[in-house]
């Protein structure tokens, strides 16, 4: 009976299992074997390298860890402002004000738009000629901060970042209002009842109940901003030079531009390693918050 | 009784059946039903020859009743992409055009997608050879004891030709002072009028330097010009340094540029369909760009005046050089079993009056001698420069992809001010023995 039972459970499983194993399981493991080889995606031959491609990825290949860094500044801004953003109009748009289901759709609207559009659209705002940023500093009398934005190289990345962030803030927005929306108004009211103020009522009810939202909002924040790649194709296709070079970018590089299809697969792999070592590094840091 | 005419109707039941079986079978044989069955794909990535490829396949199953289906797959990354994919799974079309160096095509050769086409070209007395220009069929072309270890033959068919060179705007030249007829001659001259351009708050040369291989066109133009062809050729082969003064000089060249105003803002991260905009709206006084541009701008901005020149020389001991040959090829899939068919088919789609039309509607250069004095006027401009060109296709040997990307990135950099060219050299040679000693 209780073997039934069991199998039972097991049959139900089965039909997500094998799906998994199909699309997950198979093409990761396939992904990693043509890894180990120097292919060019199209011979019938492939020459086994062992680990040469990763020992190339790890201690040799000095643009892809630069596209690391820039991926990791891209994703600290959007830890930083764009999930700040996210939040401070959420909590706005959860406060009794007028309009707020207007200001939640507007806010919606950046994550719907494709990338490519929005790539294009900030484009040809940041341009360096005919953008219209600089045409509103040289109006403000600021023409000296008028500048190439995607062109210059001390700016690119951080352009990049921020235009990234405006298009990514709305799914932020919307877990963080769907978590305030469930905290209790009793608790505020009965915090108001012992004489605490609103900033008292963020900081010792809004901010602990939200923690756990937050780490949620910034893992997704995080694995989403790491694999960022069609904003920066649109927007500057990887340059000037290597500024805004992104680790997607560089496996399409090497599966496409260089035909290291083995080397493209050995990157691919060594990036999703990366992200789960940051992603368990995060879940342990939220657990410990969690706890104090 | 009953039995007997039971027989009877039997054997004439069977009569009738073996009659019918050997009418069908006959009429399976006829040739014009077996050809009227035949149905040949093709794979490309050309949205602007679309509508006339579509054309000419109406008038080629007019003639002959055998369906041509085109498929087009844009933009050409998505294209490459699904023919290497079609390649891997040995699900290749009829016919198909490979996006990538001449690596590439001897891997889909010698993993056996492509089919030879010199029995086809030699065919009587080369006829079909014969109506190609030798550079745009050269590009196609496996020479004898060629480095790839491809067997020497022509494995694909040229369907027109491109040059890619410099246009200057002969309306913002007069704005310049400058005579719109005379296009500058030498490097010094050029840079002459970076400083005018920047003078007169102008936009110097657009182009596609955001996308790489453009500037790898352009730097290849001078360091035919100041090293000659040998030389060059050394370096890919890694008997030259890139740390050679030649080298240090062409790249110095962006400097010189950058600093005299020639070229335009934020070049370094432009796409190519940014710079053909900004040139057809007259906001660019010079442009890089291929045979291609003509329809472009025609599309864009129909009253531009515009005029072709060469890259200005820097030296005057060697000529001069730049990229062009085949502009788009096809070739056939060695595992079809309509390959007969679709040889056929090109050869009829590069017949005069075919690759006339072709030329007509999308002004492209054709890849047909014969059908060069039916091209509009500008083109003709173009095709006048095809004694200068060349094509790393044809040079037989491949420099390292990594190397490329190098070079290319570093005169991105060199033209920010971030690295000088001898950092960028320095860098590019360093790769270079990497890759080398990867390969040894």
């Amino acid at each position: 009976m209780r073997l039934k039972s069991t199998l039972e459970n097991y049959l139900f499983v089965l039909p997500a299992a094998i799906i998994f194993i199909i699309f997950y399981i198979i093409p990761f493991i396939w992904v990693f074997q043509l890894g180990l080889y120097d292919w060019d995606g199209i011979l019938p031959t492939k020459i086994f390298v062992g680990l040469g491609n990763f020992k190339e990825i790890f201690f040799e290949d000095r643009i892809w860890w630069q596209s690391m860094l820039n991926a990791g500044w891209i994703t600290f801004i959007a830890l930083t402002f764009q999930n700040a953003l996210a939040f401070l109009l959420a909590w706005a748009c959860n406060r009794e004000i007028k309009l707020k289901r207007f200001y939640r759709l507007i806010f919606f609207i950046p994550p719907v738009l494709s990338e490519v559009v929005v790539g294009l659209v900030w484009q040809w705002i940041l341009d360096g000629h005919y953008g219209l940023l600089n045409s509103w500093l040289v109006r403000l009398g600021l023409a000296h901060l008028a500048r190439d934005w995607l062109s210059d190289p001390n700016t690119a990345l951080t352009a990049v970042a921020i235009v990234h962030s405006w298009k990514g803030f709305g799914w932020g927005f919307l877990i963080f209002l769907a978590g305030l929306q469930t905290i209790p108004r009793e608790l505020y009211e009965a915090a108001r009842v012992d004489g605490a103020n609103a900033w008292n009522c963020f900081r010792k009810i809004t901010i602990p109940l939200m923690i756990p939202v937050a780490v949620l909002v910034a893992m997704l924040t995080v694995l989403g901003t790491m694999q960022a790649f069609v904003l920066i194709i649109a927007m500057t296709g990887g340059g000037p030079a290597y500024h805004t070079q992104v680790p997607v970018l560089r496996i399409l590089a090497s599966m496409r531009g260089s035909s290291r299809f083995g080397y493209a697969c050995a990157q691919g792999i060594s990036f999703g390693l990366i992200l789960v070592v940051i992603s368990f590094i995060q879940y342990r840091f939220s657990r410990r918050a969690r706890q104090m | 009784m009953k039995q007997e005419t039971q027989r009877q109707v039997s054997k004439t039941f069977l009569i009738i059946l073996g009659f019918a079986f050997c009418l069908l079978s006959l009429t399976g044989c006829s040739s014009k039903q077996a050809e009227s069955e035949v149905t040949i794909t093709v794979w490309h990535w050309m949205t602007d020859r679309e509508p006339a490829f579509q054309e000419l396949v109406k008038r080629y199953e007019a003639k002959t009743g055998i369906k041509i289906n085109f498929e087009l797959y844009a933009p050409s990354d998505a294209y490459s992409q699904k023919v290497r994919a079609a390649a891997q799974g040995a699900n290749l079309p009829d016919i198909f055009g490979i996006l990538g160096e001449k690596r590439d095509f001897a891997s889909f050769i010698k993993a056996g997608h492509i089919l030879d086409l010199t029995p086809y070209m030699d065919e009587l007395g080369g006829v079909w050879k014969n109506r190609f220009f030798a550079k745009a069929l050269s590009v196609n072309e496996f020479t004898a004891g060629n480095n790839y270890g491809v067997k020497a033959g022509i494995y694909a068919v040229p369907i027109d030709i491109m040059t890619i060179q410099m246009l200057y705007n002969k309306d913002l030249f007069k704005e310049l002072g400058l005579n719109p007829q005379k296009s500058p001659a030498t490097f010094t001259e050029l840079l002459d009028i970076g400083k005018k351009i920047k003078q007169a708050n102008m936009q110097g040369l657009v182009s596609g330097w955001g996308e790489i291989w453009m500037i790898d066109c352009f730097a290849n133009n001078y360091a035919f010009n100041i090293m000659g062809e040998e030389k060059v050729l050394a370096t890919i082969k890694g008997e030259v340094p890139y740390t050679d003064p030649d080298w240090i000089k062409v790249l110095t060249l962006f400097k010189d540029m950058q600093e005299s105003g020639i070229l335009a803002s934020g070049l370094v991260t432009m796409v190519n369909k940014t710079a053909e905009q900004l040139f057809a709206n007259g906001k660019a006084v010079f442009a890089f760009n291929g045979s291609w541009c003509v329809n472009v701008y025609k599309g864009m901005n129909p009253n531009l005046n515009y005029g072709t020149m060469l890259p200005p020389q820097v030296s005057d001991k060697y000529p001069m050089t730049i990229w062009g040959g085949a502009g788009s090829s096809f070739m056939v899939n060695a595992r079809s079993k309509n390959k007969e068919a679709a040889v056929k088919f090109l050869q009829w789609l590069t017949d005069c009056d075919q690759q006339a039309y072709l030329a007509q509607v999308t002004n492209n250069l054709p890849a047909n001698k014969d059908a060069l004095s039916k091209i509009p006027g500008i083109l003709a401009q173009f095709a006048d420069d095809m004694e200068h060109t060349t094509h790393p296709s044809t040079w037989g040997v491949s420099e390292y992809p990594a190397v490329i990307e190098a070079l290319d990135k570093g005169i991105q950099s060199i033209i920010i001010g971030e690295r000088t060219p001898e950092q960028v050299a320095a860098e590019a040679q360093r790769i270079k023995e990497r890759e080398l000693a990867k390969k040894r």
